[in-house]
């Protein structure tokens, strides 16, 4: 038979036996076995796995010194060596949610051991932590244990044993904000005309895909001494030296470029290429000025109508390539512009 | 106005003397059919002709498009009106269908734009087209050529062999006949039943720069959003001539056999009326985006709507026309399901288009386009393999001894936005 596998329970002073508010200052510390809750998690876990050690911090503590306590507490689990872990539930309560968010999540990206915890959806710890941690979805107050520790457990096995987890309505968890894809019983066409139906009716229907909100950006004023400002280059149109030597893909981009141009009049079809995927290449090939405009940002700059240009330009594929990483291209860009003084960009797409 | 289909089952392929159908198995003689395909395009420098079968350890890449077999045995005009025969509407009368089997056109043309089929693994469960008998052609045109004239080329000559296979239809006996019949619904108002009224609204990508859909051989970037008999498209009145990431963009298959049309004539007069359809483009200026909506909203109107179903085509760009189509029609009252792929990154966890608007609240999707499969190593590559780094969806160090780990992007058909596959997304 295979070794039983070893769990931790994370609680706070109040679940953790300890005390009541009057206790919330008290620092990490680790009890051997399962306490309070943790009868109910062992019972629940079954002959699968064990409850080796509880680790106990006070709510107030953890809220006041959140690196310093996140630290002792990951510190302790790391010698117990567990195969699982498993915070709170913490229900309702805010600051008892935090912790078992951070501890979670310390828990799995650090270690590399999976956790869960649960938690009433308002508590502030599942804005917080739900993307990178698995919450399962609890009642407000005790009352709601039971029904909370036994979809923990389960989960937490399942994770702990490799096994592939479910949607968040299977399983009992939180939506963590990620996209997955599944194979419906019905084709994208039968579902649009039922779901169209339903509308039509009034009655409830619910959208596969509920519309993001966007960032917006407030403009900043125009430039007023355009004749004073180092200019630059960003183009999400793929242009990059001939055989695209990052090797930025044509489509859903990892990364971007920055190249040297500053001994560049104009680029030429034999200097630079596009690695765009979404559109005719043609055009931008026989005449990479097109996408990025050198040849005329050079002319302005010898007509004194703009300071000068920066000597680099970057450069990735916008094609298909997810908002998020593009939001990270563009910190980092912007933030090698401010270092190199560059007050101006032109952006151009396809 | 009635279409019959007339349904054939094909239940093999093989290489024969003659081009014959003898009991639901189609012989081809290859020597013809590559003659027929080329037709006198002197564009064209070679055709090689192979079969793939589902189950069989073959990747077809680059795939260009997908074209149904069939045959028009009575009423007006041919297949592919416009483009391979005269411009008669069709529609109506009878049409043969070799089901089960279709001609897959393969070659590079743009390098980074086909996709790719697998026959079996775990990439066959993404594209129905793993699920046929594919005559596969693989094309090289002549140096020099460009490329509007290299993908019009290939165009034409997968038609070209559907039609010629189609013929093989003519006097067979169908399976079973399928009925489509339209009225005239401008005419038929007032008919006393109190179903809701559906519109199919139908987005054509037409960006141009080899992203472009033909309606009877019409460059669809310069028509302004018309009506269509929905038959018509069954008689391949809208033709494919995209190069575009092969998730999602329809192929000429996918056009004959609307998955919403043959829903909604399903379902008229069972819980809706079928009103019509309305083919809508999808251009690249503002402006013409703007008219296109504007214009097509209004049609739905005077067919009476009460509701519409949005398809689109393409990801990114295009997601701005179909926002504006859906804003448009709600604007004027009429409630509206929109299908979508999304494209939310690796990890699921960006936002998944490039544009919104707060009244596309009841969305379909097809799957995260971005999400990543390994496909093993098949015995036989139609085509050239080479590509997949390059190919929309795959990326540098593709490979590895388990195969080619790429976006499900790269698979012809994965996330059709016309509704075709079983692929959805959901938040996790």
């Amino acid at each position: 038979m295979a070794e039983k596998m070893k769990a931790v329970l994370y609680l706070n002073q109040f679940f953790g036996q300890i005390g009541a508010e009057d206790k919330a200052d008290t620092q990490p510390l680790i009890k051997t076995g399962p306490v309070g809750p943790g009868i109910l998690f062992q019972e629940l876990l079954g002959p699968e796995a064990e409850i080796t050690a509880t680790v106990v911090c006070g709510d107030n503590y953890f809220a006041e010194h959140m690196e310093e306590a996140t630290e002792t507490v990951l510190a302790i689990i790391r010698d117990c060596s567990p195969d699982l872990v498993l915070a709170g539930p913490a229900f309702n309560a805010g600051r008892y949610g935090i912790a078992c968010g951070a501890v979670c999540a310390a828990v799995t990206s650090r270690l590399g051991i999976p956790a869960v915890t649960g938690m009433f959806p308002e508590n502030p710890g599942v804005e917080l932590y739900r993307k990178t941690v698995y919450i399962v979805e609890t009642k407000g107050t005790t009352a709601g244990m039971r029904d909370a520790a036994g979809k923990m457990s389960r989960l937490a096995l399942k994770l702990a044993k490799g096994e592939s987890i479910g949607f968040p309505a299977e399983e009992g968890y939180l939506p963590r904000g990620l996209r997955r894809n599944y194979f419906a019983r019905e084709t994208g066409a039968a579902r649009a005309i039922t779901m169209l139906l339903r509308k039509l009716k009034g009655e409830p229907f619910l959208t596969e895909y509920p519309m993001p909100v966007f960032d917006r950006v407030a403009p900043l004023p125009p430039v007023e001494r355009m004749n004073e400002v180092t200019l630059a280059f960003i183009t999400s149109g793929g242009i990059v030296p001939r055989g695209n030597p990052d090797r930025i893909e044509s489509s859903s981009a990892s990364r971007y470029g920055k190249y040297d141009i500053s001994a560049l009049q104009q680029l030429t079809a034999e200097s630079h290429e596009t690695a765009h995927g979404g559109y005719d290449p043609t055009y931008a090939n026989e005449d990479p000025n097109r996408v990025l405009p050198l040849d005329v940002v050079r002319d302005l700059e010898r007509e004194g109508k703009i300071g000068r240009l920066h000597p680099y330009y970057y450069a990735t594929v916008g094609n298909g390539t997810s908002v998020a990483r593009a939001g990270q291209f563009a910190r980092e860009i912007a933030q090698d512009l401010k270092s190199s003084g560059v007050q101006a960009v032109i952006i151009t797409s396809t | 106005m009635v279409l019959e289909l007339g349904q054939i089952p094909i239940k093999d392929i093989d290489w024969g003397r003659k081009t014959f159908l003898e009991n639901n198995v189609l012989h081809i003689n290859r020597e013809e059919l590559i003659e027929k395909a080329r037709g006198d395009d002197s564009r064209i420098a070679s055709v090689r002709a192979d079969i793939a079968k589902p189950g069989e350890s073959v990747r077809i890449i680059p795939v260009k498009d997908v074209i149904e077999p069939r045959v028009k045995v009575e009423g007006r005009g041919g297949m592919f009106p416009g483009l391979i025969s005269g411009v008669e509407t069709v529609g109506e009368g009878r049409t043969h269908v070799l089901r089960g089997c279709a001609v897959v056109t393969a070659g590079q043309i743009v390098g980074f734009q086909e996709g790719l089929i697998d026959m079996s693994g775990p990439g066959a469960r993404y594209s129905f087209f793993s699920k046929l008998l594919n005559v596969v052609l693989s094309m090289d045109v002549k140096d020099g050529l460009s490329r509007h004239e290299h993908e019009e080329a290939l165009r034409l000559a997968g038609l070209r062999a559907a039609v010629y296979l189609g013929e093989a239809g003519r006097s067979a006996k169908p399976d079973h006949l399928e009925r489509f019949e339209t009225r005239p619904s401008l005419k038929t108002k007032g008919s006393g039943s109190d179903l809701p009224g559906v519109v199919y609204l139908y987005m054509l990508l037409s960006q141009g720069l080899l992203h472009d859909t033909y309606l009877y051989g019409q460059d669809m970037k310069n028509v302004l959003p018309t009506l269509i008999m929905p038959t018509e498209v069954m008689d391949g009145a809208v033709v494919s001539g995209n190069c575009v990431s092969a998730c999602d963009k329809n192929t000429t298959y996918h056009h004959q056999n609307n998955p919403v049309i043959h829903e909604l004539f399903k379902r008229n007069g069972i819980d809706l009326r079928f009103l019509g359809t309305v083919v809508a483009n999808c251009n690249v200026t503002l402006q013409d985006k703007l008219r296109s909506a504007e214009y097509a909203a209004k049609l739905v109107l005077l067919l009476g709507a009460d509701g519409a179903v949005i398809t689109k085509e393409g990801f990114g760009n295009p997601d701005a026309d179909a926002m504006m189509y859906c804003a448009g029609l709600e604007g004027k009252g009429i409630r509206t399901v929109m299908i979508t792929d999304e494209f939310a990154g690796v990890d699921g966890a960006s936002q998944s288009l490039a544009d919104t608007t707060p009244q596309a609240d009841a969305v379909v999707s097809t799957g995260n386009a971005n999400e990543r499969i390994t496909l093993p190593p098949m015995e036989k590559v139609i085509g050239d393999i080479r590509v997949v780094e390059k190919i929309a969806g795959g990326q540098s160090g593709s490979f590895s001894e388990e195969g080619i780990t790429v976006e499900l992007q790269t698979i012809t058909g994965a996330t059709n936005e016309l509704g075709f596959e079983l692929l959805s997304a959901r938040g996790e």
